[in-house]
């Protein structure tokens, strides 16, 4: 689904991200851990190809194609789409138009929304005083309109209160084709072998994996993917020892 | 050293047409040349007369048709309403001063016709009254006098589009209008202005609101023009009486707009609120704004936000507050600038392209929400945004 190769990205002159190399497979959540600054964010935006992340070397491909060098709405229209960590506010434009946006051939606002508790916000202008719980489950309800393949996940759970941290968990799950029980007509064995959509999660506090069954983990550390392996492994890790010592196993 | 912003003439050009042919009253507006229809229904004027309480067409000098759809409205040319009510005589050059300035001053003496429209007490109107000024004259100097009086307890819209022929180059629009709102009274009045590129055009405008009253004016101008030159003045002269000013403008290059609206608060309890959304896709705009307290307790806030779209032209927002006694409320919000990358890129990642994206950042910003607005109106948006190949620089 996504290769990334030898990638080194930078933002004006700084080198932010060395070396990042990086397989997502079909149907698969990856999570990624790091302190701040470690370049979590900037990944993100490489990915989805923000101007200001300069690609420096490498290569991204995504479904086998290389997309280093494509516009951010042809990446989304490809099937990536991120939820972002601060997104900004589009005065005038209501969340329905936004939705609509996401959909490109037509959306149920109202039934999407339900599933986030938003209906109330449906013909609020997007992102304008919504409160930090409210803007993350705001960029969850457009990706469930935009229904990309691959989801980009910047910090979810931050800013949510413990009422909404499940409701949060539940909109990933299904975002991603892991709700608990598989569809009808086919055995939960054939819908975890048929999951397509795969995942990628920045999260800082790790509290996302009480909700969502990631695959795998990363430790992303001044800029450089130190450690690699099973998630609660590593969360156990940096909780214990910190990021410091934690990585100090592959330095 | 920074350009200096330009100041406008003050005074007339003395090279405008003063005489224009007469054009013939019409019983049906729906008699008019389709490219007339066509350019009246731009600005909001629907000489079907869908959903209208009432029409007033005024082309160069001649009122070719009035009349309305339900009682207790009065709709007609401010001659014949002169002639008809002497009582009106006192209206006339009693909220605006013919020596204002130089063009008031020319106006008093050559006004040609205008509208007269009345609400009757208590009489609420169910659909907007239309009044259209038409320059069909090349360089003709179109001056005219309008009254609106919404008596006690009335309610009235009225849509106003001011326009020009297809053929029509240049001219002079120069419209004096004086509005009285009752106690109790609500006006709503949406002028909407889409001259020709050559066009001199200069409103001069004053309201006055009494007690409980309450004026809402919607200003859109979306096209080229030469030079727009307006500042409105309501003076809150009754307790709790409110005004409301929207504004939306969109300079193309070669537009200069001065634009701005006055609000004086008079008495206790009254309010006020200015909007201004403006954008330059290359022309000068400068927007003004004053709120003057005079009682305290009163409330006001002036709001101006402008989108600079290219790389030429600017946008001068000068919000202005005087508080004559303490405890007046006034307060002011001015931002002027470029879209944010970030929300070019926010919309990218949901699909849209760059130019979409501006695109729908910018009908965004333009939107006021402006209700009774046509269909028409909303499409005429959407064209001058693009026509006017929009750019983030």
């Amino acid at each position: 689904m996504l290769e990334v190769s030898d990638l080194s990205v930078a933002i004006g002159d700084k080198t932010i991200l060395h070396d990042i190399n990086l397989t997502i497979g079909p149907g698969k959540i990856h999570v990624l851990f790091g302190p701040n600054g470690s370049g979590k964010s900037t990944l993100l935006g490489a990915l989805i190809g923000f101007r200001r992340y300069r690609v420096l070397k490498g290569s991204i491909r995504f479904k086998g194609q290389e997309i280093v060098d494509l516009p951010v709405h042809e990446r989304a229209r490809l099937g990536i789409g991120l939820a972002f960590q601060r997104p900004p506010t589009i005065r005038g434009l209501t969340m329905r138009q936004m939705l609509a946006i996401c959909a490109r051939d037509g959306v149920n606002a109202e039934e999407l929304a339900a599933y986030l508790r938003f209906e109330g916000f449906l013909d609020r202008e997007v992102n304008v005083g919504f409160s930090g719980g409210e803007l993350k489950r705001s960029e969850l309800l457009q990706l469930l309109a935009q229904d990309p393949e691959l989801v980009l996940l910047d910090e979810p759970e931050s800013g949510v209160d413990l009422e909404n941290i499940a409701l949060v968990g539940r909109a990933i799950n299904h975002l991603l084709g892991r709700e608990v029980g598989a569809p009808r007509g086919k055995s939960p064995r054939q819908a975890r072998q048929e999951r397509m959509k795969a995942g990628l999660i920045i999260t800082h506090t790790g509290y996302i994996l009480d909700y969502v069954n990631a695959d795998v983990g990363h430790v992303l550390y001044e800029g450089r993917i130190s450690c690699s392996g099973n998630p609660r492994e590593l969360l156990r890790c940096i909780q214990k020892l910190g990021y410091g010592a934690c990585v100090q196993c592959t330095f | 050293m920074p350009e200096r912003v330009d100041t406008v003439a003050k005074s007339i050009d003395t090279n405008y047409m003063t005489e224009a042919p007469e054009h013939g009253y019409l019983e049906d507006p729906k008699a008019l040349p389709e490219e007339d229809r066509q350019r009246m229904l731009g600005v909001g004027v629907d000489t079907g007369e869908t959903q209208r309480s009432g029409t007033f067409l005024q082309m160069d000098h001649s009122v070719v048709h009035c009349g309305v759809r339900q009682e207790g409205l009065e709709v007609m040319g401010i001659a014949e309403a002169l002639a008809g009510y002497p009582w009106l005589k006192g209206y006339l050059w009693s909220a605006l001063k013919a020596g204002e300035d130089e063009f008031t001053g020319y106006a008093e003496t050559r006004a040609k016709n205008g509208y007269f429209i009345r609400a009757l007490p208590g009489v609420k109107a169910v659909y907007p009254v239309q009044a259209c000024l038409y320059l069909a004259r090349e360089r003709l100097a179109q001056c005219i006098h309008n009254i609106v009086i919404v008596e006690e307890g009335a309610e009235l819209h009225i849509i106003s589009g001011c326009t020009s022929a297809r053929h029509v180059v240049s001219g002079l629009h120069l419209g004096v209008s004086e509005f009285y709102v009752k106690k109790g009274g609500h006006l709503t009045f949406t002028m909407i202005h889409n001259w020709a590129e050559e066009m001199e055009v200069r409103p001069r405008t004053a309201i006055v609101v009494d007690e409980g009253g309450v004026f809402l004016s919607n200003y859109i101008c979306l096209s080229p023009v030469r030079l727009l030159q307006t500042n409105p003045i309501a003076y809150l002269r009754g307790k709790g009486a409110v005004a409301r000013f929207n504004t939306v403008l969109v300079a193309p290059p070669g537009s200069f707009m001065d634009v701005g609206s006055r609000v004086f608060l008079a008495a206790e309890r009254t309010r006020a609120e200015l909007i201004a959304r403006t954008v330059t896709t290359g022309g000068k705009i400068i927007n003004r704004g004053l709120l003057v307290g005079e009682k305290p307790g009163v409330k006001a806030h002036l709001e101006c936000r402008g989108l600079l779209l290219a790389s030429e032209g600017y946008i001068r927002a000068i919000p202005e507050l005087e508080a004559r006694v303490a405890g007046a409320e006034l307060s002011h919000e001015a931002a002027v600038g470029k879209i944010a990358p970030e929300e070019i890129e926010y919309l990218m990642a949901r699909g849209l392209d760059e130019d979409e994206a501006t695109a729908t950042i910018v009908r965004g910003f333009l939107n006021v929400r402006i209700e009774g607005l046509p269909k028409e109106l909303e499409q005429q948006i959407d064209r001058a945004l693009a026509v006017s190949k929009v750019s983030t620089m």
